[in-house]
C-alpha cells in the first residue's frame, strides 16, 4: 500500500526524469569514457576516433551524408511497409487454414537460413543496382518476425471467447475479426518492433554489396579511404535511425492499444 | 402446453487419454416458458457440459434438444449462453462488448452502440459504458455480461454459475437484481450453481445432478412465495428444502 501510494505521488512530476534520465546519463557516461580513452589512451585517431572527431567528420561530409540518409530511409520504409503487409498476410493465411500452415511453415523458416551476404550479390546480378534488391533484402529480413509473432498472437486467442461467439451463431469471419485479430495485435507490434530494428541494417548491407548511394555505400567508401571517423559516423546514424523507428512504433502501439498498455500492467511489476 | 425447452435423454461421453469418460447419462427435463430452473450438482457432474450441449457447442452422443416444440439440430444462436467467466473482451469498451450480439446479426455499429447505451442506462451501468472491462469490479462485469446475454434476444438464457466468483454481499445484490431482470424481460432461465441456498432463493424448481456420470437424482418444486425477499432464508421451510437438496447431493447432517 505504501509503495503503491508513493509511486503514484512521484509519477506525474518526474515522468520525464524517470523515463529518459537513466539512458541519457548512461550514454553520456559511456561517451565520456570513449572520449577519455581516445584522448589519453595513446591510440591514433585512425584506430579510435574520439566522439568529437566523429561529430566533426559528420559535419564536414554533410553534403554526402544527407542524401545518403534519404536513400537509406526510402529503401528501409518501402521494405518495412511491404514486409508488414506480407508478414501479416502470411500470418492470417496460416491462421485460417491448417493446410496452408503445413505447406508454408517450413519455407518460412528456410527463408531465414538464407545467407544475406551470399544472396545480396545474386540479387544485384538479377535486379541491377537500383532500389529493388535493397527493398528485397529488407523485406526478407523483416517479414519473418512479423509473420511469426502475428501467427503466434492469432493462435493465442482465448478458446472460450471463440465459443462465446460460436454460441451466438457468429460466422467464422466474424469470430476472426472480433476475437482472433484483436488478440494478436500486441504480438504483431512486438514483431514490428523487432522488424524495424533489423530493417536499417538490412538496407545498409544491401547498399554495401552493390549500391549507388545510401549509408552503406558511404560506409564502404569511408572504409576504403581508411576514414575511420566517417565509418563511425555511419554506424551512429544507422543506429539513430533504428532507434527512431523503434520509438515511433512504440508510440503507435501505445495509441493503438490503450486497453493493453494500462497503467496497472506496468506498475504492478515496478512496485513489486 | 408445449414446454419451452425440452431435453430428451441426453447423454455425452468424452475420450481422454484413451479412456472413455461418461459425463452425462440420460438427462430428460422439461422447462416451461418463464420458468426459473436451477441445476445443482457436485463438481464434474457435467453441468457445464449440459449447457454446452443445449447451446450447440457440443453434440450429444444420444438424445435431443427441443425448443418451442421444435427439434433443434443446428441450434447455435437459439439460446442466450453466459459461461462462468464473464469473457468481456478487454479491447472493447463496455458499451461495445454489450453490443456484440447486435453487431453479429448485422445491426450497424452506430445503431448497435446506441441500443447498448440505452440498455446500460437501464442496468445502472451508464457511467462505465466508455471504460474498458479491466476498470470494472467483478459484480459490474457480471452485470455487463448478463446484459450482453439479454441482447441476444433469445427467450431461454443459460447462465452457468454467473455469481460463483463474487463475494457474498455482491452476490446477494446480484441475485435480487437477476430476479428483477427475469421478471421484467419474462425470460426462461436455466441456471447453474454450487450453492444450495442460491438455488432455492432464485428458482421455481431445482434439479439435482449426481456425480459422474451426471444424471438427475431429484427435482424439487421450491415452495416459497414470490417476490423473494432476503429474509426468506431464515424461514423453517427454507431450511427443510435445503436439507432435501443436500441429501440428494449426498451430504448428510
Amino acid at each position: 500500500m505504501y509503495l503503491a501510494n508513493s509511486s503514484r505521488l512521484r509519477k506525474p512530476n518526474n515522468r520525464f526524469a524517470r523515463n529518459f534520465l537513466p539512458p541519457l546519463l548512461l550514454i553520456l557516461f559511456l561517451m565520456a569514457i570513449w572520449q577519455l580513452v581516445a584522448d589519453r589512451g595513446g591510440l591514433s585517431s585512425f584506430i579510435l576516433p574520439s566522439p568529437l572527431e566523429v561529430a566533426l567528420a559528420a559535419w564536414e561530409t554533410r553534403d554526402l551524408l544527407l542524401p545518403a540518409i534519404g536513400t537509406t530511409m526510402v529503401e528501409t520504409l518501402i521494405g518495412l511497409v511491404i514486409a508488414t503487409l506480407l508478414g501479416f498476410a502470411i500470418a492470417a493465411a496460416i491462421d485460417l487454414s491448417a493446410t496452408i500452415r503445413r505447406a508454408v511453415y517450413p519455407i518460412l523458416v528456410a527463408s531465414q537460413t538464407v545467407q544475406i551476404l551470399a544472396i545480396a550479390p545474386l540479387l544485384i546480378i538479377w535486379f541491377g543496382f537500383g532500389l529493388l534488391p535493397k527493398v528485397f533484402i529488407v523485406v526478407l529480413i523483416c517479414f519473418f518476425p512479423l509473420a511469426l509473432n502475428t501467427s503466434d498472437g492469432l493462435a493465442s486467442a482465448d478458446p472460450e471467447q471463440v465459443n462465446l461467439l460460436r454460441a451466438m451463431n457468429a460466422k467464422r469471419g466474424q469470430i476472426w475479426r472480433m476475437v482472433r485479430l484483436p488478440s494478436a495485435l500486441p504480438a504483431f507490434f512486438t514483431g514490428l518492433r523487432i522488424a524495424v530494428t533489423y530493417s536499417v541494417v538490412g538496407a545498409t548491407i544491401a547498399e554495401w554489396v552493390g549500391g549507388t548511394g545510401g549509408l552503406g555505400l558511404y560506409m564502404l567508401r569511408s572504409k576504403n579511404a581508411l576514414a575511420t571517423d566517417q565509418v563511425f559516423v555511419a554506424i551512429v546514424i544507422t543506429s539513430a535511425i533504428s532507434i527512431g523507428l523503434f520509438f515511433l512504433v512504440y508510440l503507435i502501439e501505445r495509441l493503438a492499444l490503450p486497453w493493453y498498455h494500462t497503467q496497472a500492467r506496468g506498475e504492478a511489476w515496478e512496485t513489486t | 402446453m408445449i414446454p419451452k425447452l425440452e431435453l430428451r435423454n441426453l447423454s455425452k461421453s468424452f475420450q481422454t487419454n484413451g479412456r472413455n469418460i461418461e459425463a452425462l447419462s440420460g438427462i430428460s427435463l422439461q422447462v416451461d416458458a418463464g420458468e426459473f430452473v436451477t441445476l445443482v450438482g457436485p463438481s464434474g457432474s457435467g453441468k457445464s457440459t449440459l449447457f454446452n450441449l443445449i447451446a450447440g457447442l457440443l453434440e450429444p452422443d444420444k438424445g435431443e434438444v427441443w425448443l418451442d416444440g421444435q427439434l433443434q439440430r443446428e441450434r447455435t444462436g437459439n439460446f442466450g449462453y453466459m459461461p462462468q467467466r464473464d469473457l468481456l473482451f478487454p479491447w472493447r469498451s463496455v458499451t461495445d462488448n454489450v453490443a456484440i450480439p447486435l453487431e453479429l446479426v448485422g445491426v450497424n455499429r452506430g445503431a448497435a452502440r446506441e441500443r447498448a447505451q440505452e440498455m446500460l442506462v437501464h442496468f445502472g451501468l451508464e457511467e462505465f459504458g466508455g471504460s474498458y472491462p479491466s476498470a470494472l469490479s467483478g459484480g459490474m462485469r457480471q452485470r455487463a455480461a448478463l446484459l450482453r446475454t439479454i441482447l441476444t434476444e433469445q427467450d431461454v438464457l443459460l447462465l452457468d454459475e454467473p455469481f460463483g466468483a463474487l463475494d457474498a454481499l455482491t452476490r446477494r445484490e446480484l441475485q435480487d437484481w437477476l430476479l428483477e431482470v427475469w421478471q421484467e424481460y419474462s425470460k426462461t432461465l436455466f441456471f447453474i450453481t454450487h450453492d444450495v441456498e442460491e438455488a432455492l432463493y432464485l428458482s421455481d424448481r431445482v434439479v439435482v445432478l449426481s456425480a459422474r456420470p451426471g444424471h438427475i437424482v431429484e427435482i424439487l418444486n421450491v415452495n416459497l412465495p414470490r417476490p423473494r425477499r432476503p429474509g426468506m432464508i431464515a424461514r423453517p421451510d427454507f431450511g427443510q428444502q435445503a436439507a432435501v437438496l443436500l441429501k440428494a447431493l449426498g451430504i448428510r447432517d
